[in-house]
């Protein structure tokens, strides 16, 4: 039928791994809240089967062939890669959508040169957004990756074109499917800094996201981008993509900045234009 | 150079169980598949997390590869600014320390020990 939601959220491995070392239990369960009502959303959206647009970090790509774009289009996906005690989420077998996601590359390759993979293991980029959005892993997923980690990184107009693309793509589908972008913003992960986030430039990119501003979010470099957002930083082309998917405003439902899960937490959706 | 080898030792170790039961029984045959110096696999051998992040090892390989050691999470961080302190600063990649080895986790969540490992 078409696409029928859209929206962002937070990925990182303490949001999981680490929720009980948390002082403020409170803030913590505020954004699990912002996950739960996430998920209704997408539920009540009747959603066939979810896009999760993500910056995996080498749980199937490496530089000796380093797609990208990439979409998953197997039967099924594995995870989490990590020590499942670790992340705290148990390792299972995720559902995919073989059929529909090989018709949505087929239709996304007409203008973007998109990679597709028939076996993906997933890492905590994907993981924790499912571990929320579809606790039981009954909703078929279909992986899509941004090269974010492996520079040259893929440029951010073309993170914007192949959002569209795959708009265009779901909207050609009779099934229903919702999408997220999962990415950090401003955050400095895996690094002694671990826990330091810009508070002020998260919250001007998640205003041009949620204004739509093309221009202004494709005006980033990387070089400013790792120098005032970290190498974290690198990741919001996942948003940029479902941003360019949904065309319509986004609102920010939650962001707020939590150390110990080394990023400025964020759920976000975005009307459909 | 052999950065690159280092990373896909890594890389195919935190994502292949069969690769990470090899590790357990015998790194040296897995090791020799790899173009490695003598100080990277060294590193790799001894678990030292503050040498290979200082090699340059891309950090979300690393992270992965330190939460297969069992490294308490801050104990994870204490020794990649000790690997800075004892080696100097990173020499590759996108994942240098920035902050001047501060921590940027309160420090009412940071009251772990930074030794040993969590089990
Ligand atoms: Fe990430």
């Amino acid at each position: 039928m078409s696409l029928v939601y859209a929206g962002v959220c937070s990925h990182a491995p303490g949001i999981t791994g680490r929720a009980d070392m948390i002082e403020d239990t409170a803030q913590r369960d505020r954004l699990y809240a912002a996950f739960e009502a996430q998920r209704k959303d997408i539920e009540a959206s009747g959603a066939q089967a979810l896009i999760v647009v993500a910056a995996e970090h080498f749980a199937n790509f490496f530089m000796n062939n380093m797609p990208a774009f990439c979409i998953g289009v197997g039967d099924t996906h594995e995870g989490p890669i990590e020590d499942p005690d670790w992340l705290k989420i148990p390792k299972t077998t995720i559902p995919g959508h073989k059929d529909l996601a090989t018709r949505i590359t087929s239709h996304v390759m007409q203008s973007v040169d998109v990679a597709y993979a028939e076996e993906w293991k997933c890492d905590h980029g994907i993981m924790v957004p499912l571990h929320f959005l579809t606790p039981k892993f009954q909703l078929p997923v279909i992986p899509v990756n941004i090269n974010c980690q492996g520079p040259p990184l893929t440029p951010l107009p073309r993170a914007w074109a192949f959002g569209k693309a795959l708009r265009a793509a779901c909207d050609a589908m009779p099934e229903k499917v919702a999408l997220v972008g999962t990415g950090g913003i401003s955050h400095w992960p895996a690094t002694p800094d671990s826990g330091k986030i810009n508070e002020a430039w998260d919250r001007e990119f998640l205003d041009r996201l949620s204004r739509q501003d093309q221009a202004a979010l494709l005006s980033y470099t990387d070089e400013q981008t790792y120098a005032e957002a970290g190498q974290g930083g690198f990741e919001i082309r996942t948003l940029i993509t479902a941003a360019a998917a949904a065309g319509g405003r986004g609102s920010i439902d939650f962001y707020e900045p939590i150390p110990l899960f080394a990023v400025g937490c964020t759920i976000g959706k975005f009307a459909l234009s | 150079m052999s950065l690159y080898q280092v990373q896909k030792f890594l890389y195919h170790l935190n994502r292949d169980d069969k690769v990470k039961a090899a590790y357990h029984s015998d790194l040296v045959t897995l090791l020799a598949d790899y173009e490695l110096t003598q100080e990277e696999q060294h590193a790799l051998t001894e678990g030292d997390v503050g040498k290979l992040y200082v090699i340059g090892v891309n950090g979300q390989i690393l992270m992965h590869f330190a939460a297969l050691l069992g490294i308490e999470w801050f104990d994870y961080l204490e020794r990649m600014r000790e690997g800075v302190r004892q080696h100097g600063p990173v020499r590759d990649g996108v994942y240098a320390m920035t902050g001047g080895g501060a921590s940027f986790t309160s420090s009412s969540n940071n009251n772990s020990k930074p030794t040993g490992a969590h089990q």
